[in-house]
């Protein structure tokens, strides 16, 4: 059997975090009762004419410029049209044809080495309504619409057929949703339907220069379903290819339940969307100042603070990498230190406690509930000696479950450490005479011990000597150092 | 004494503000008009008699305190029915809009109330204001009243017999390839189709986005004026609306158009297949004879690229309607067959059966026009030979003011002649057409009759030169001197003097 390589391509489909909609001022919050957030724009009444959005074009093209494409000006929508009950007026108006950000490109960084990808083309398009079926579709003899989500703006970002590996593949996924994120131009929850991705997947035996048939795989809802998606696909293709059967140009669903993609029904794939440039709007022009100010305004981008974490906070850069990895986390990071934290000691509450917090309890990172200013006052309590490590970690615990502001957990829970020498040294010395062994090995040399006799002082004072002092203290009887 | 419904707006508005006669004693006269008349033209697709007399008492009971009124303020106006008025059905005389009533006011209603105006129906018109004679309303026809066996002409053929027929001192229409011009060529009143943009077409339920605009039918040139100050101007809800604020109209009307450089297009008198009528022509002469008069310097000149017109047109209308009309599914509005066995079945029952043939027919044109395949060749063509037919106009107009020809090369047809025969009823757009397809402004006045039928004259002009065809349309209505109408008691009206 030939070695074959992987090749995918992805297109990632975003909702633009715009208040209202793209061509009215109905909102865009999820969630709302049935059809309560419509008016006749989105409704597609007779009569109704669309406005562009402005915030939702200045998004896009604030994208665009990230992924370093060319803006075309003048740029223009076109109709898609097909009927289907979802979609208030039987047209998409859609930039399909006519892409405003074009040939760009976005480095992306797997295990260490720098590759770049090409982005094809950015564009803006309305989302449809949803249909809803009543439990028993076939009894009822109906479906609804909702059409609180018709008229959101979508963006569209296609890359090139430039990605090698599952690898890769999960890389691109998460640096674009991250670079949405940083970009503020979409809130990019997966969980919420905010991004979908659809892969192009194809494979050709490794040595070869053209590409093989390409399959688009459609219903893709988490990353996870993308990268098993992308194993089955490859694994299905080759497996033609090894039979001497042949791979066809198609779309395919996933089926997560099944764990396999299935080929779309050819009446399904052959619509003939009749684009045609979009009469009710007018031409984009985009002028070089416009375009000017809002790169001049694009804000810090993940490699950038990345680099800034590590050479301006001095952070490790797997840390760094992580803290960014996440712009709610990086903001938080920001924020702490900005309130007079240590940007290490930030750091090192974050990588530690709240991640793994976050992941006991199966949290969302920008779910993380506490405040960077409540973490700076727990640092500072730290550091007056108020608490010690231990205690903080317990109210930090807290802080987690009940959001409660550390002074408040402290006092309520009657912490104070001792960092008062005369009384420590009557425990130390009262433990040290109830393990005569262990304090007669550190004396002779071996460290091992000090752990356990410094956790007895601990134990002896509930928890509350100050671990620094007890260690002190326990060196100078026993070492006289 | 002149029956009230007979006036003019402006007119009336002189009565109104001297206490002579009250705004509800007015409507009076015209719904009276109306009583007599309706069932003959039927220009009209629903009265709207009670919130007319409730608008005219509110008006009157401003005049009794002394408050100064508008100058529209107060007068009866047809409304085409393609414009959305909310709580009115409003239903393109379409079966598929037969029960829609919309929730919104288009921009165009919301001023003219806000002008005061006085809605006192809803028009009928060629179905989605697809046809020439207003016989393609799924609730029939209207009729001439020069000749109650001719058509009115259309789409907006009610509201032209409406005002012609002194069923209502005002009209609005809708000019898609026409729509204004011929049907007040053909009821002896002027229209006018302003500047692609001119006018917000929100609210105007689309036949074709980048042709359709919405204009005035009017007794005379002033109140041709007086009704756009009122409905023209920028519109946040429509992007394609002209941004800067219109003028005032009526600012030109009086003054001297001596040293006016007039185009003849001989384009508009013959093209292949078509001859304009020697009557018609005879009489579009005659004016220009009258023009040379007062002073304008008249020229032929040759527009070579407006004989694609037409076959540009029939490519970019259709597809623009097939695309606008596919919202008409049965799903959130409109008709709806029920009974059937899945969605795709009611979709296709509820088009086929709501939509008349004249709609389906450009529906399936456009359809195949933009189909993969065929979109390099007709519709992406035809958006380049409408650029070359644009260019011909801006030439024009570095030469001239105005142009002149025929509005349409005949005066009202019989009803009937042309409805099996589309590409007849297409020809008679032949002279309106090229205005569309080059978004500038026209306006169709009367200049006489050809065999006892108002013939009407176009003047053309330059992007946002209304203001030239009002002044040029006005001296030569004061010069020519057509007294409008004459009524007999049947309602008919005929050419007097
Ligand atoms: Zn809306």
């Amino acid at each position: 059997m030939a070695d074959y390589e992987l090749i995918v391509g992805f297109e990632v489909h975003a909702e633009l975090a715009t208040a209202t909609k793209i061509f009215c001022g109905c909102s865009t919050e999820p969630g709302a009762p049935a059809n309560t957030h419509t008016c006749p724009v989105c409704l597609g009444l007779p009569g109704v004419l669309p406005v562009l959005n402005g915030a939702a074009l200045e998004h896009a093209v604030r994208v665009a410029l990230a992924c370093h494409c060319g803006i075309s000006s003048p740029s223009i929508f076109e109709r898609k049209n097909y009927y289907y009950p979802d979609l208030p007026k039987n047209y998409q108006v859609s930039q399909k044809r006519a892409p405003f950000g074009v040939d760009g490109w976005f480095d992306l960084e797997v295990d260490g080495t720098v590759k770049r990808i090409s982005i094809v083309d950015i564009h803006l398009e309305e989302d449809a309504g949803k249909l809803v079926h009543p439990e028993e579709r076939s009894a009822a003899g109906y479906s609804l619409v909702d059409f609180n989500r018709a008229g959101v703006p979508l963006l569209e970002v296609v890359s090139g057929p430039d990605l090698r590996s599952v690898a890769e593949a999960e890389a691109y996924m998460t640096a674009m949703r991250r670079l949405l994120q940083y970009l503020g131009a979409s809130d990019a929850r997966m969980e919420l339907g905010q991004i979908r991705f659809e892969a192009n997947i194809s494979v050709r035996p490794v040595g070869t220069e053209t590409l093989g048939k390409r399959v688009e795989i459609k219903n893709l809802n988490s990353f996870r379903t993308v990268t098993r998606a992308i194993e089955y696909e490859m694994a299905r293709q080759i497996d033609l290819y090894e039979r001497g059967g042949a791979v066809a140009q198609e779309t395919r669903l996933w089926d997560d339940a099944r764990g396999e993609t299935q080929a779309m029904r050819s009446k399904e794939e052959s619509h003939d969307y009749r684009y045609f440039p979009e009469p009710d709007l007018v031409p984009m022009v985009f002028t070089d100042a416009y375009l000017a100010d809002l790169a001049a305004k694009l804000p810090e981008l993940p490699a950038a603070r990345r680099t800034r974490f590590i050479e301006a906070f001095g952070l490790p850069e797997y840390d760094a990498a992580i803290l960014t990895g996440e712009k709610t986390i990086a903001d938080f990071v920001d924020a702490a230190v900005a309130l007079g934290a240590n940007p290490k000691t930030v750091s090192n509450w974050i990588m530690g406690e709240a991640l793994r917090l976050l992941n006991e309890k199966g949290l969302a990172p920008d779910a993380l509930p506490i405040t960077p200013r409540a973490l700076a006052d727990l640092i500072a309590l730290v550091d007056d000696g108020k608490i010690n490590a231990n205690q903080a970690k317990q109210v930090f615990a807290e802080m987690f479950d009940s959001g409660a502001a550390p002074e408040e957990i402290v006092k309520a829970r009657g912490f104070a450490q001792i960092s008062d020498v005369s009384a420590l040294a009557a425990i130390v010395d009262a433990v040290v005479a109830a393990n005569p062994d262990a304090a007669a090995k550190y004396t002779a040399g071996d460290d091992k011990p000090l752990g356990f006799l410094v956790g007895q002082v601990m134990k002896q004072s509930r928890g509350q000597a100050n671990a620094p002092v007890v260690n002190a203290l326990i060196r100078k009887k026993l070492r006289g150092e | 004494m002149t029956e009230l419904y007979t006036l003019t707006a402006h007119a009336a508005h002189a009565l109104l503000t001297a206490r002579e006669v009250s705004a509800r004693a007015l409507l009076e006269s015209v719904l009276a008009r109306i009583d007599a008349v309706e069932p003959r033209l039927h220009s009209y697709l629903r009265l709207l008699p009670e919130t007319a007399r409730a608008q005219a008492d509110a008006v009157d009971a401003k005049i009794a305190a002394g408050e100064a009124i508008g100058p529209l303020e107060g007068i009866p106006l047809a409304l085409k029915d393609i414009l959305c008025t909310t709580g009115v059905p409003t239903t393109c005389a379409s079966r598929m809009l037969e029960n829609f009533i919309p929730p919104y006011d288009a921009t165009v209603v919301r001023r003219l109330r806000e002008a005061g105006v006085i809605v006192v129906g809803k028009t009928n018109m060629d179905e989605f204001a697809m046809g020439s004679s207003t016989e393609n309303s799924a609730f029939g026809p209207s009729h001439n009243p020069w000749d109650l066996s001719r058509v009115p002409g259309g789409s907006s053929g009610g509201s032209a017999s409406a005002v012609g027929g002194d069923e209502a001192l005002l009209g609005i229409g809708t000019d898609t390839g026409g729509s204004i011009r011929q049907p007040a060529a053909y009821c002896g009143v002027v229209g006018l189709k302003p500047t692609y943009g001119r006018v917000s077409r929100y609210g105007l339920i689309a036949f074709a986005s980048s042709l359709d605009q919405v204009g005035p039918i009017t007794k005379d040139v002033t109140d041709a004026a007086l009704l756009m100050n009122a409905i023209a101007g920028p519109d946040p809800c429509d992007s394609t609306c002209f941004p800067e604020a219109a003028p005032d109209y009526t600012a030109g009307l009086g003054r001297s158009i001596a040293g006016l450089r007039i185009g003849v297009p001989r384009e508009f008198f013959t093209q292949e297949g078509v001859q304009v009528d020697a009557g018609v022509e005879r009489a579009v002469r005659t004016a220009l004879d009258l023009y040379a008069k007062l002073g304008a310097e008249i020229e032929e000149c040759s527009l070579p690229n407006v004989r694609f017109s037409l076959p540009t047109y029939y490519i970019i209308a259709p597809a623009e309607a097939s695309s606008n009309l596919a919202r008409y599914d049965g799903v959130e509005f409109g008709y709806r067959q029920t009974g059937t066995k899945d969605i795709i079945g009611m979709m296709t029952a509820s088009r086929d059966r709501g939509f008349g043939m004249e709609v389906k027919r450009r529906i399936m044109l456009g359809t195949y026009v933009l189909s993969s395949g065929y979109y390099d060749a007709y519709y992406l063509k035809a958006s380049q030979v409408r650029t070359l037919i644009r260019q011909d106009f801006e030439r024009a107009f570095e030469r001239y003011d105005v142009l002149v020809s025929p509005t349409a090369p005949s005066v009202a047809f019989p009803l009937g002649a042309k409805v099996d025969d589309p590409m007849q009823m297409y020809l008679n757009d032949i002279c309106t057409i090229p205005i569309n397809m080059a978004g500038i402004p026209a306006l169709s006045l009367p200049c006489g009759y050809d065999r006892g039928l108002p013939v009407g004259l176009q003047l053309m002009g330059a992007h946002w030169a209304e203001p030239a065809l009002l002044q040029a349309a006005y001296a030569y209505e004061q010069a020519a001197g057509w007294t409008r109408t004459a009524v007999d008691e049947a309602g008919r009206v005929t050419a007097a003097g």
